[in-house]
């Protein structure tokens, strides 16, 4: 059933709507998300941890939720702002609604909110804090309260806080037929909040998957034996993640083949030497365009990050393999002198398009390459 | 890869006259297409038999040949033009299929002719229904199960393996025509039989039924690089087993997860591929089974289509002229999005933050013998799209578009017993109104499970559908007063026009307006941009909705406003948007902004750099005043949108808008019968024995003083829609009693027929004091066929120079009595007059383009004196217009 609820910016507006799921409040860094496809995926992806989503596309929960396409095993994102919550759900594979889903998971949403009009503001001021709250007396001031109290992103480490707590073996490959290869590659994938596509990714076309804790020593993962080590996505600033940082030093240092997506592609670069920045409002949606720098193939990418490399602050042994066209950031990278290279968009996809799906085969052939070489 | 040097120039071969699944896309496609090209430099030739469009404008094209669209004469201007390259893209079926005869020909190989967009293989590949089926399962795409037959025993024995319902295509027709379903040996007979005839290869495709199964159409552009792009994914409301184009759409895609919707962008990639589009748009349809998901591939088309237009004006992506550059070497990511005044390329997927609905307009009611169930043969003359916020604004704004008084779901059942067979008949064979029918059933209580059972709509748009019902229940025992802000903004959000708020709550719309104005619901208006608001953008291009922030930003320049057509029909077709665009053009000349008002997105005057501002609305009474409210323009015009905008002209009035050009009041005097009448008395005119009638014995009394046979029509008609020519009473009796509808509102003329006579058109054009003749043609059937459908010539062939005198001196007397201050019509049977319009017809386009003179819009504002400007003709050219009465 649905609640009045309001929206309150960091800017002290506050927007009234309809709230659907859970009744607790939500506080978290407000960003758009340009996808008009794949709700459900975005808001089980763990690299959404603090983060309220404001959908661009009107209606959002058509085809329901179904028990195939979750990115992880809860709601991660802190609450979804949205324009319409139709009354019905239809689709062959639904197996409840996504207000149900979001009561069940205790996550806030609220409805009939001007969601053009709020994009159109973040895009010109950029990100800001916000809170989701049910509408009555006190909630104004204990939402105000709530957006004080929350200090934002920047600083702050969240992968270790989504990041899995027990090691365990992912034996899945992708929807719908779960295909898997025969290949006999053990990958450590590194989980910083790793999306379940990426691992199914993994298991179709790389080798078998072993997901570990962000923390992991350098010994305990060599002590894995793998043949290639998988950098996930996570949310939060990368900055502040030492230990991974350390780690992947390490890792570079024995020429391990690495791959890194999103969080861990940041990673990959700040262990090489790069800077990272926060964006204005960051890249979520599953239209961008990112160019590979030598064929000059255009992909269109899925893409959700708030902090991007400095392309400028790239040393000699890296070099830049793919940018944004449009806004021309820094999209990919690769060691000239190391197998590594690491991509800031997703190409695991889901929801989006599949056309870097390549870039897991590309993994695949490194290890292949890397292990003839030794 | 930057645009190829070693191109010249550049042959485009148009889609010739509007048809049945052609309509003025065509004209949208090849407008830009000339644009694009000639802007980067290339020489373009344009061939195309039809006039009546804006890309046979003479400044459009570098030449232009108004010849017909047949592979011999298109030879002899190549041989003339020696183009270096041939765009067969843009014109439709037509044009790609007369291109490939120009290649089977050897044609193209004798002049060094580069087919450029679609290769001869592709062409091949995507329309030959076999060797299509053969590259999907190739690529491990599957196709409806299916056979092939060349004769009725083949047909005969694919049929067997495939059971009943299957479904006949023609190889090589137009729009599926000559395709359908059958569900019994009769029915597949006798549709075979006329397949057979109809493909010019004698070929079939005999397909296993999907009837029922949702329906997707991709819009795919791709470049040389390989670089493929979704445009925009439609979902259509009716399911399979109405063509597409016969089909309510929506857009994007409503009821796919992102897991399946990537299947069919995936597999609309590898199609492109492996049929080899290698630039340029193309679409791809594909059938899903809703129990399961299994996706089968349909058809896909190697050009531009009606589904890019409609694509284009949904997402404010233009595919034509993006897929004319990318055929002459560019890449996408060298091109610009123009919407985001080039802040990013043309390498993008748009994101679309509002629903767009299309729906298709019929003419069954002209065509009374013809079967009005829709089938896989497309039947459709034109299209309407709503834009909103949601599917239910998206949805009503359709409707309110439609030109056939629709408000919104109203009622059309019968009160008769038979209502539940009616509803089963109509929800299970699907007519043009079917929509409608969804609406009357849900108000008889049933329910979503039986509306999904007989319809196979999915059951996400029947709940959107039964809750606008539910609302409108509740609006019945509503008054007025009582509706409060959250109340009347929340309807307004929901697409409810005030008319079908009043006519619920027993109000009046102006009623309804107060109200609103007094509670504050006004609309705001949301840009089109491509992008979600992920980047700002300063396109104008508009509609409106119930939401918070207004973001059109009117300016204080002078500005006119100039309403649009609406959506084609027969006896209206392109030529209304031709002169809608042409006044656009005018004012942006003079220094004035242009806002244009129009709802139909097949057409050039709903591009987004057509005028300075677009609104994309419903061209209504409630929209039009609320666009004024906010623009505040010095003028409005009307007259060159036909019907449409004229039937606002008293409203507009009333509310104190200026109308610019010929006064409300004469436009009334020519367009009514019995003050036409008595202008042509006072004016000492002949005209036919004639009679206005309100009720039948008038009538009977009538038609002995006029003698038979007799013309008959309703009084304020287009384009001749129900008239008959009736010879004796007995006929008038059944034509009063069956045909229309005859009251003191709605009078019905008759007109004594003329035999043996000549019917001659007049143009001419006036700013109120000087008056000149455009050009008379001589219709080349005698007077009683409609001028829309009979050949002209002109000059006039066998009228002497005493009568072409007296043509022109009545003409004038008219136009000056009437103080008409633009263009005229007149049409005249040996010098009796029978009919006069105040709008620009087919016919003043094909005067504008045989003389080649500017009969620049402009000029009818009493600020730009008509200056001398006729020069005399003297060659003789005949344009046949088509007939779409096969239908």
């Amino acid at each position: 059933m649905s609640f009045p609820a309001i929206l309150v910016l960091e800017d002290g507006s506050v927007l009234e709507g309809m709230g659907f799921g859970a009744k607790e409040p939500a506080v978290g860094e407000i960003v758009f998300n340009t996808s008009m496809s794949g709700y459900q995926e975005i808001i089980t992806d763990p690299s959404y941890a603090k983060q309220i989503i404001a959908f661009t596309h009107p209606h959002i929960g058509n085809t329901g939720i179904n028990d195939e396409d979750n990115e992880s095993d809860e709601i991660v994102a802190s609450g979804i702002v949205i324009k319409d919550l139709p009354s019905h759900f239809s689709n062959w594979r639904a197996t409840q609604s996504l207000e149900s889903f979001l009561e069940s998971k205790k996550t806030i949403g609220i409805s009939n909110i001007d969601t053009r009009a709020l994009t159109a503001k973040l895009r010109d001021h950029g990100s800001v804090k916000a809170c989701i709250t049910t509408n009555d007396s006190s909630s104004l001031s204990k939402a105000n309260q709530a957006l004080d109290k929350f200090d934002g992103l920047e600083g702050l480490d969240l992968a270790k806080e989504v990041s899995t707590k027990k090691s365990f073996s992912w034996d899945e490959g992708t929807w719908p037929n779960y295909e898997q290869t025969k290949n006999e590659k053990l990958i450590v994938a590194v989980d910083f909040g790793v999306k379940k596509n990426i691992l199914r990714l993994l298991r179709k076309h790389v080798g078998k998957v072993q997901v570990v804790n962000a923390q992991i020593s350098f010994e305990e993962l060599m002590s894995l034996k793998p043949d290639g080590v998988f950098l996930s996505n996570g949310p939060g600033d990368p900055e502040p993640c030492n230990y991974a940082i350390e780690l992947i030093q390490q890792l570079l240092n024995i020429n391990m083949p690495i791959f890194g997506i999103c969080l861990g592609h940041q990673l990959l670069a700040l262990s090489g030497g790069c800077k990272t920045y926060k964006m204005k409002f960051g890249h979520h949606g599953a239209n961008h365009p990112v160019q590979d720098l030598e064929s000059k193939v255009v992909y269109i990418t899925s893409q959700n990050h708030g902090f991007a490399v400095d392309l400028s602050s790239l040393p000699e042994n890296i070099e830049p393999t793919h940018v944004s066209l449009f806004d021309q950031s820094l999209q990919g990278i690769a060691f000239k002198d190391k197998p590594a290279f690491s991509f800031q968009g997703h190409p695991e996809a889901s929801p989006g398009p599949h056309e870097l799906e390549e870039l897991f085969t590309k993994f695949y052939s490194m290890i292949k390459n890397n292990a003839k070489k030794n | 890869m930057p645009k190829r040097t070693d191109i010249k120039s550049v042959l485009i071969i148009g889609a010739g006259p509007i048809i049945i699944g052609q309509a003025c896309e065509f004209d949208y496609s090849g407008a830009q297409a000339c644009k694009a090209l000639k802007a980067e430099g290339f020489r373009v030739i344009l061939v195309n038999s039809n006039p009546a469009t804006i890309m046979t404008d003479p400044l459009l094209a570098d030449a232009t040949y108004i010849e017909p669209i047949h592979w011999k004469s298109i030879e002899k201007i190549i041989d003339k033009e020696r183009p270096d390259a041939l765009l067969p893209t843009m014109g439709g079926q037509t044009g790609l299929n007369t291109a490939l005869t120009l290649a089977k020909e050897g044609v193209l190989k004798k002049y060094n002719v580069e087919l450029i967009g679609a290769s001869r293989e592709a062409i091949d590949k995507a329309e030959d229904r076999e060797l299509f089926d053969k590259t999907m399962k190739g690529i491990g795409i599957e196709t409806p199960r299916s056979g092939i037959a060349h004769s009725m025993e083949e047909a005969l024995s694919v049929q067997k393996s495939l059971g009943f319902p299957c479904i006949i295509r023609p190889s090589f027709t137009l729009g599926g025509s000559g395709g359908g379903v059958a569900y019994n040996i009769q029915e597949f007979k006798e549709i075979c039989e006329k397949g057979l005839d109809l493909s010019p290869t004698t070929e079939l495709l005999i397909d296993e039924s999907l009837l029922g199964w949702k329906e997707y159409e991709l819009e795919v552009v791709r470049d040389k690089n390989d670089n493929c792009i979704i445009i925009c994914s439609i979902e259509n409301l009716d399911p399979m087993g109405v063509h597409t184009g016969d089909s309510i759409t929506v857009a994007p895609a409503q009821t796919l997860t992102d897991k399946e919707y990537q299947i069919l962008r995936d597999q609309s990639f590898k199609i492109l591929r492996e049929i080899g589009v290698e630039t340029g748009g193309s679409n791809v349809q594909f059938g899903i089974n809703p129990e399961n998901g299994r996706v089968i591939v349909i058809e896909m088309n190697p050009r531009v289509s009606r589904s890019s237009a409609l694509a284009s004006k949904a997402t404010g992506f233009p595919i034509a002229k993006v897929a004319a550059l990318l055929s002459v070497g560019f890449t996408l990511d060298e091109l610009q999005n123009d919407i985001t005044n080039g802040l990013t390329p043309a390498s993008f997927e748009p994101s679309i933050d509002y629903i767009v609905t299309k729906i298709p307009k019929f003419a069954f009611e002209k065509f009374p013998q013809a079967n009005d169930r829709l089938t896989t043969q497309m039947k459709s003359v034109g299209e309407v799209m709503g834009i909103g916020r949601t599917f239910q604004e998206s949805l009503q704004k359709a409707l309110q578009s439609l030109e056939e008084d629709l408000n919104g779901f109203e009622r059309i059942l019968d009160d008769t017993s038979n209502q539940n067979e009616t509803l089963r008949y109509q929800l299970t064979f699907p007519g043009s109104r079917r929509i409608l029918y969804i609406g009357d059933a849900i108000r008889l209580g049933w329910d979503a499970d039986q509306l999904n059972q007989l319809t196979g709509i999915d059951f996400w748009f029947l709940q959107q559908i039964i809750d606008l019902v539910d609302e409108e229940n509740i609006l019945q025992d509503t008054k007025l007063q009582e509706i409060d802000f959250h109340k009347m903004l929340n309807l307004k959000q929901k697409g409810f026009a005030d008319h079908r708020i009043a006519k619920l709550t027993k109000s009046t719309a102006q009623d309804v307006r107060d109200l609103r104005k007094k509670l504050g619901v006004m609309p705001s208006f949301k840009r089109v941009d491509t992008c979600a608001a992920e980047f700002a953008t300063e396109t104008a291009y508009m509609y409106s909705t119930y939401e918070g922030e207004c973001e059109s930003r009117p300016t204080n320049n002078k500005k006119v406003i100039v309403l649009g057509s609406g959506p084609n029909r027969i006896g209206q077709g392109i030529e209304f948007d031709y002169c809608c665009v042409h006044a656009s053009f005018a004012l942006q000349e003079e220094g004035y902004e242009s806002i244009m008002i129009n709802c139909n997105p097949e057409t050039v005057s709903t591009d987004y750099d057509t005028s300075n501002r677009l609104y994309f609305e419903p061209i209504t009474e409630e929209k039009v005043l609320d666009i004024i409210d906010l623009e505040r323009p010095e003028g409005v015009i009307i007259q060159f949108g036909g019907q449409t905008p004229l039937k606002l002209a008293e409203t507009l009035l009333s509310n104190n808008v200026t109308i610019l050009g010929t006064d409300v009041d004469a436009i009334d005097r020519s367009e009514d019968r019995e003050r036409f009448q008595s202008l042509a008395h006072q004016l000492n005119l002949k005209q036919p024995p004639n009679s206005t009638v309100k009720n039948l014995g008038e009538a009977l009394q009538m038609s002995e003083e006029i003698g038979f046979p007799i013309v008959v029509r309703p009084s304020y008609v287009l384009g001749g829609r129900a008239m008959e020519l009736v010879h004796t009473q007995a006929e008038l009796e059944k034509y009063l009693k069956e045909a229309v509808e005859v009251s003191d509102q709605k009078p019905i003329l008759l007109d004594g027929y003329l035999t043996d006579a000549i019917e001659v058109d007049v143009d001419v054009i006036s700013d109120g004091s000087d008056i000149e003749i455009g050009g008379i043609l001589q219709h080349i059937e005698q007077a009683g066929i409609h001028s829309g459908d009979s050949a002209c010539s002109l000059p006039p062939y066998s009228l002497s120079k005493k009568a072409i005198k007296e043509i022109e001196s009545q003409a004038k007397k008219i136009a000056k009595e009437l103080n008409v201050i633009g263009l005229m019509n007149i049409h005249l049977h040996n010098l009796k007059l029978l009919l006069m319009n105040q709008m620009r017809h087919q016919e003043e386009q094909l005067i504008y383009k045989t003389l080649c003179i500017y009969l620049q819009t402009h000029q009818i504002f009493e600020l730009f004196p008509v200056q001398q400007f006729l020069q005399v003709s003297n060659f003789l050219q005949v344009t046949f217009l088509f007939f779409s009465q096969h239908l």
